[in-house]
Parts: C-alpha cells; structure tokens; sequence
C-alpha cells in the first residue's frame, strides 16, 4: 500500500472507528490498535508491523543523547521575514506556540556514551521542518564546532525541504550547509528519518560520512505527488522508502529505532 | 513561427509595419521616411514603456521564453575552438546539462550550462532542461577537469528544476545535487556562475556555486516555481502571479538582497531578440569577472567562496 492511500484510509476509517482519546493509538501503517503506554515502551513503534510513529526533537535527544548532557547554542538565533511574505509572521509564532520550540532544528554539543558530540536535531512539527535561514545558521554553526574543536558531528533529520515563505534564502541555505562541510575533517553521521526531502536531503543531510535510514522513512528528492502528476503513472510499491533507498545503494544501513544510540556507538568508536 | 509573449504584441505589431514600409525601400519618398523615423521613435518609447514596467509574472514568462537564448547559443555566439565533452562515466549523457571547452579571447574556459533545446525533437532529448543526476555528475566531472588543468569555469544556469522522475531517484538526485554544492565549493579555479533564465531551485544551485554569481536582466532565480508556491501555500495554482510577487525572484530584488553579484544587461526587447548582442554582454562580463578572479590565491579564492555562501540568510540575532 503506498503512503497516500494509507493517508486516505486513515481519513475515512478515523472517522468510522471511535478511539478513546489518550488510551489507545491506531497504526498508522497497519490499522492496529494499539495500547499507547505500550507503544510508547517500545519507542514509539508498532509492535505489530515495526512502523515507527514520527516523533520529534525531544524524543531523539532523549533517545540518543546521555541524559542530561545537552546544551543547547543559537537559541538566540531567531526567524526574520526578509521577504515580508504574506501571513509568515503569523505562521512563525502559530509554529512557536504548537511546538514549544524557536525553530525547526535545535543544535548545541552533547555526549554520546561519554563521547563528546555536536548534535543538530530537526522537528517536523515546526512548519514540515523546513529549512529557512535559522536553521541553515544554526547547522553551519554546528559544523563549524564540530570543525573547530574536532568533534564528531551528529545530524538528525526530518524535513519538508526549503521554507518556501524565505524563498531564495532558503535555497542558499543548501549552499551554506552543504559548502560548509569542506571543513569537517571528523566523522559525521546523518539520520534520516521520516520524512527526509527536498532541500534538507539535497544538502547537508545527503553529505554524512554515514548515512543511517529508519525502516520505512520517506526519503527523497521531490514529493511523490509532484512525481506522480510529471510523469502521469503510478509509482511503484515502497517508492522513496528506506528500503528503496537501500537497495539502490543509496544509504549506508536502515536501523530501527531500538538499535540507533548503540549502532552510533559503535560507528563512532570506529571512525573517531 | 517565431513567438511572442502576450504582452510583446504592441512591439510585434509596430515591427511588422516598420518591415513593411521597409518593403516598400524602392520608392520611398520623403513621407515614407518621415513616418518610418515616427515609427521607429514609437518603438523604441513603447519597448522602453513595457520592458520596464514587467510585473514579476512577466518577468517569469520572460525567462521562460521560447526564443530566448540557451547555452548552445552562447557556446556558438562566444567560444571558439568549442569541444563538447559528454557523458558522467557513471550511468550516461545528460543532454539537458552541456559540458565542454571552449576559448573566449584566447582563454580557454570550461563551460557548463543547462540546455532546454529549441525544437520539440530537441526539447525531448534535453528533457526541456531538467537534468537527472548524471547530468550534475557530469558537470561535477568536467569541472573538476577545470580544477585539475587550471581552467576557469563558466556555468550558465536556465532550468525549471532537476528531473522529479523515477529513474532520478533511484540515483540519488538529491544526493548528486549535495554532492556538487559540496564539491564545486573547492574546486580550485575561478568560477563565474550567470543565471541566464530559470533558476530553478536545486537543479540551478547544482551548477550554481561559484565565486561571482550574475543574473540577466530578465533571468529569475527561485527555492520554487511560482506555481509550486502558489500551489503549496494558496492550494491553488491560479495564484501564481501573486507567487511570483511574493517570492521576490527578478534580478534587482536579488542583487539587493546580496545573493548575487550583480546584472547582465539584455539588448531592447530582452535576449530572445537579439541573440548576438545578448551573447555579446554575457562574455564582456565573463572576461571582466575573470580578470577579477584570476590573479586571486587559489587558498583565499576557496576560502572566499565558502565565506560568501555562509553571509547568506537572514536571521535575528538576539
């Protein structure tokens, strides 16, 4: 079944199916409904089919990071509208307010199994995850840290791509993460998880050392809706998928949830 | 046929009566004359009248032209001795990207371009100038022939965007686009980069890292099309024209954003009618770029280039 017929179903069938609120969670993936104390025990992943349920910045650092080891840097960093773009002002503080957080990536240094570690973790709750001009600073900042102290870099990802409402800034974000990269002689090792496209994909989450996928997350170059209506047929079974993307040699290695924070361990004990 | 933009048609119209008083060359007397003179006089006023009162729309449709001038014109108009190199040694030849040397002045140059192709025979095999990843590996390849043999770059930037297709995914077209930002950010010769159309998005920053980026007068340059845009935010693509605003995408708008350089005037009418006097200003400004660059340290020239990407953005620092 692809991802937008799944979208379909879960429109139609929620609408049929009364789940009482907080108890129970249906996946997403294979309808299941599942004991959400449960599926938050096993990470946010349905013990039936293996979907990992999208979740966000917070949940990472506390699934990767040692506890309380993070600091975070370039709070201070705030969003402009250069492009005095109807409605974005609006949009920025709605995003602010939902999501409790200043932009779509947080950045700052941290430890990984005692290791010390520059970290960059996107949110796709803040407006897709879209890459406008705070996040391009504060990811090139983090590089520059990582660069500049020799610290391995750890990047997780979760983006619509660019921030349409910053327009060509936010394409040179492209440019400025990815250019930036030249000068990071440590490991770096990118995450991707779901979803991982267009302008975030197309620069710095493409450029890791190591490139590690959740199961079944939607990474690509153009939104397969845009693909569908340019090349007029449908697209085949699992398309964009991590596992596509891994038998077109594409990633380095799909790692469920579970396995993240031990399978970086044992990346960086090698490279570093 | 040759065609024309909706608003081009006061010009078409008035040229068409100048050719054919023109016609009329073997009896023309003194009121003939007189009202070619008035006739000529009108054109030029309303060409200056419409070119510079284009809204943002106009300006898309301007450089979306079907008449305007690809890289296989400014190839032929400016650099002599021209070998087209082909193919990524990966996977095969991208038509819709051109690669190749070429001497301007007695330089020798690499030259990298978009091509969207004239003809419809010809737009099918240039893919209308959309590449797949072969096609900016292939660009990455000669240029980094460029960096190898101390050759400066040219790139000439004209596409809707990279392909979205099947097959480009399957070989990583984002991947081959972060590849060449990454990768054409040191390579170590002059790069000059001219947005000579569209400037679509990542398919335009894959062949758009250089030292000097220039943009025609009627080129855009833009994260979206404006019907992507219009599409996304308004959920309606009928508000392009509105996008086209918003997104603040015509030369002037980014040259004082500080994202480009600076402008490549076009002869009267845009590029489209007059290919050679178009091809003409782009290698002035070639040449006087590289005589910017040349003499630069290749270490600074590097350094530079990185620094110059990562100016950009707009952020509040608090």
């Amino acid at each position: 079944m692809k991802w937008f017929q799944i979208r379909k179903k879960i429109g139609k069938e929620s609408a049929k199916k009364e789940i009482p609120d907080g108890l129970w969670i249906k996946c997403t993936s294979c309808d299941e409904i599942l004991y959400k104390k449960e599926v938050e025990k096993n990470l946010m992943v349905c013990s039936k089919c293996n979907f990992h349920f999208r979740v966000n910045s917070a949940f990472y650092k506390k699934l990767l990071l040692d506890e309380g080891s993070f600091t975070s840097f370039d709070e201070n960093i705030q969003t402009a509208d250069p492009l005095q773009f109807k409605g974005y002002v609006k949009k920025i503080e709605a995003a602010r307010k939902e999501s409790s957080l200043s932009e779509a990536v947080i950045t700052g240094e941290a430890k990984i199994d005692g290791r010390d570690v520059e970290v960059a973790i996107m949110d796709f709750s803040f407006i897709g995850g879209s890459m406008g001009s705070v996040v391009g600073e504060r990811v090139r900042r983090a590089i520059e840290r990582a660069s500049k102290q020799s610290l391995p870099l750890l990047t997780v990802n979760a983006s619509g791509g660019a921030r349409m409402h910053e327009g060509i800034f936010s394409l040179m974000q492209m440019a400025k993460t990815a250019t930036a990269l030249n000068k990071l002689k440590t490991p770096y090792i990118s995450i991707l998880t779901n979803p991982t496209t267009a302008g975030v994909l197309a620069s710095y989450a493409s450029l890791g050392d190591i490139l590690i996928a959740e199961p079944g997350a939607l990474i690509g170059f153009a939104g397969p809706r845009v693909i569908k209506q340019t090349i007029k047929k449908e697209l085949p079974d699992g398309f964009q998928r991590a596992e596509f993307l891994l038998e077109h040699g594409l990633i380095d290695m799909i790692v469920s949830r579970k396995n993240l924070k031990d399978t970086i361990i044992s990346l960086l004990s090698h490279l570093c | 046929m040759i065609k024309h933009l909706d608003f081009e048609k006061p010009i078409i119209e008035l040229h068409e009566r100048i050719e054919e008083l023109k016609a009329l060359n073997g009896n023309m007397s003194g009121i003939y004359q007189t009202e070619l003179k008035k006739l000529n006089a009108k054109l030029v006023k309303i060409r200056k009248e419409i070119f510079s009162s284009l809204t943002p729309w106009q300006r898309v449709e301007m450089a979306r032209h079907p008449n305007r001038p690809y890289t296989s014109d400014y190839v032929k108009f400016l650099f002599k001795d021209w070998t087209e190199i082909h193919g990524d040694r990966r996977f095969s030849d991208d038509n819709a990207i051109i690669t190749g040397i070429g001497s301007l002045e007695g330089i020798s140059f690499v030259v990298v371009g978009h091509e969207k192709g004239r003809k419809i025979t010809e737009k099918v095999k240039r893919n209308f100038g959309s590449a797949h990843p072969e096609g900016y590996r292939k660009a990455l390849r000669v240029m980094k022939l460029g960096g190898k043999f101390n050759l400066p770059i040219v790139c000439l930037v004209d596409t809707a965007g990279a392909y979205p297709g099947i097959g480009a995914e399957e070989r990583g077209q984002a991947l081959a686009i972060a590849e060449n930002i990454k990768e054409i950010a040191v390579i170590p010769v002059p790069i000059i980069v001219i947005i000579t159309g569209e400037g679509g998005s990542g398919g335009a920053l894959a062949i758009g890292i250089g030292d000097r980026i220039y943009m025609q007068e009627f080129s855009v340059y833009s994260v979206i099309s404006p019907e992507g845009c219009a599409s996304i935010i308004f959920r309606n693509q009928e508000y392009k024209k509105e996008a086209a605003g918003y997104l603040k995408i015509t030369a002037e708008e980014l040259k004082k954003f500080q994202i480009i350089d600076g402008i490549i005037s076009e002869p009267e009418g845009g590029a489209h009618s007059n290919h050679e006097e178009a091809a003409k200003l782009v290698g002035e400004t070639i040449l006087k770029l590289y005589q910017e660059l040349k003499d630069i340290p290749r270490d600074d020239l590097i350094d530079k280039r990185i620094e110059k990407f990562s100016q950009m953005g707009v952020y509040i620092e608090g």
